[in-house]
């Protein structure tokens, strides 16, 4: 346990249509000990759309929030939004990685009075700060209301996962499920945990998105999961906003609710749904509380294979 | 001095992309397009684009529809044995096809300089205003399927507005001009 202060970058999403993934951010984190302080006049990490068409210019732009987070005298940067995670941590390896593209980007921070040297600032993503920080025997420790009964899909989306592996694995990652199992709920076996969930194509191709958000909704009710839970605000927003539209397109009527991470660890820390932001989501997820039960449910016993599956002469019994 | 020879398309394509050199090392095993989630929809897979760079048809590759249908999900980075950074080459070719006028999905690059507009104007993006300017002159007939996904974000207040502004724009609008008239300038040498 600590009471620690973390330099903290929210990101637009935050702001606006991930409200509740700020909300119950801050309310785990009264709860856990930490504070997170909003670094002064952040700007907008430039989402995929500014390196895509732009590449020098939006290193130029993700660099002055790492250039003034450093002068601020921040050693790491708390980020929740896998978007903003990787576009910074994205331009700090670059910078360094390629030096001539960093002596680039501080020529152009120079014409802002700035001047960032790569490698200063740590950034970080709210799961791994919470997990490595605190850690699963912590988060057990304080969950005053284990969520027994509870099963959930972890899903990690594409950002935080890849392209650096930094804190688990690209292909399978289990941070996250590990997280549920410490909390008292049950990980269930969801196989597109990093499967993108479409990104921005919604606005482009909403087909090429629609099919990606099928396979992924479609996945984690197989599981059997009750909830899937994100770690990014653009997941949160495809999976729970466009799921209506992928219901009408492929004729399922699927009503997966999809929760921030932050929402899961709330609730077992005893926090209510609505300190919690519950109800901004479009596929109703006020049943999720109501789904915990009091005590563990009885463990499955595993199955053994029938002995005319062993590769075996069968003996006479 | 001897006169300088204009650089291969495939040349450029390597110096734009940080990391770009790997691009030689393909080994045209398919791991890319096979690991890719919108690849179905795509003109080439990115193995075939990246054969395509190397045999120089640059009106070709500039014109596909591929790296507008790239999600930017980075499958295909972590998964390619030779550690191309192959969604990096997108964003390049990206780039090019804007700044030679040839694409394949002006909507895409459209979504994304509308985007980009509200960046440079107030330094955060704004949701009400983006999906507003870019379906308004892009897409009119899907006018009211928005105005309802709008007022459905309205009633669970996930849809602000007023958009926010930061403090030092001139700040943030002094690096990207400097930025920009760095990339220009590479652009001509």
């Amino acid at each position: 346990m600590s009471d620690r202060t973390y330099p903290y970058y929210p990101g637009c999403s935050l702001q606006h249509r991930s409200h509740a993934y700020e909300v119950s951010t801050r309310a785990i984190a009264k709860v856990l000990g930490f504070e997170l302080v909003e670094m002064d006049d952040w700007n907008c990490c430039g989402a995929t759309e500014y390196f895509s068409v732009n590449r020098l210019p939006a290193y130029a732009l993700v660099a002055r929030n790492l250039a003034r987070a450093a002068d601020s005298g921040a050693k790491e940067l708390v980020v929740p939004c896998s978007a903003c995670y990787l576009n910074l941590h994205k331009t700090d390896k670059n910078m360094g990685l390629y030096p001539a593209l960093g002596e680039k980007v501080n020529k152009a921070l120079a014409a802002g009075h700035l001047h960032y040297e790569p490698g200063t600032v740590h950034v970080r993503h709210l799961l791994e700060t919470v997990l490595t920080d605190f850690g699963l025997d912590t988060l057990k420790e304080r969950a005053r209301r284990p969520l027994y009964g509870l099963k959930l899909a972890a899903y990690y989306g594409c950002l935080v996962a890849r392209p650096d592996a930094v804190f688990d694995s690209t292909e399978q990652p289990t941070a996250m499920d590990e997280l549920f199992t410490a909390l008292g709920a049950e990980p269930t076996p969801f196989r597109l945990k990093t499967f993108c969930c479409g990104g921005h194509m919604t606005q482009i191709s909403e087909t090429t998105a629609l099919e990606m958000i099928h396979k992924i909704i479609k996945n984690a009710a197989d599981s059997g999961a009750d909830a899937l839970v994100t770690i990014c605000p653009m997941c949160q927003l495809n999976l729970d906003v466009y799921q209506g539209y992928a219901n009408r397109l492929f004729d399922t009527n699927y009503e997966m609710p999809v929760l921030y991470f932050t929402q899961v660890i709330g609730l077992a820390l005893g926090l209510s749904p609505k300190e919690l932001g519950f109800g901004q989501e479009f596929v109703d997820a006020s049943g999720i509380a109501a789904k915990i039960q009091d005590v563990p449910p009885p463990r499955a016993k595993p199955e053994r294979r029938s002995k005319q599956a062993l590769p075996m002469p069968i003996m006479p019994e | 001095m001897k006169a300088a020879k204009r650089s291969t398309f495939y040349e450029r394509v390597v110096e734009a992309t940080p990391g770009g050199k790997l691009l030689g090392q393909c080994l045209q095993c398919g791991s890319c397009g096979g690991s890719c989630p919108s690849g179905a929809d795509m003109d080439h897979t990115p193995r075939a684009l990246f054969e395509m760079i190397n045999a120089g048809l640059e009106d070709e590759v500039l014109s596909s529809n591929t790296p507008w249908y790239c999600v930017s999900c980075y499958a295909c980075t972590t998964r390619c044995p030779q550690q191309i950074p192959i969604t990096d080459i997108m964003y390049t070719l990206k780039e090019m096809a804007i700044q030679s006028g040839r694409y394949e999905h002006p909507g895409a690059a459209k979504f994304s300089e509308t985007f980009i507009g509200f960046v440079e104007q107030r330094g955060r993006s704004f949701e009400a205003g983006l999906a507003t300017r870019y379906h308004l002159f892009h897409h009119p007939q899907q006018v009211v399927k928005l105005g309802m996904m709008g007022v459905n974000m309205l009633r669970r207040n996930r849809l602000p507005l007023r958009p926010k502004s930061i403090r030092e724009i001139d700040q943030l609008q002094s690096i990207l001009a400097e930025a920009k008239a760095i990339a220009a300038k590479e652009r001509r040498i």
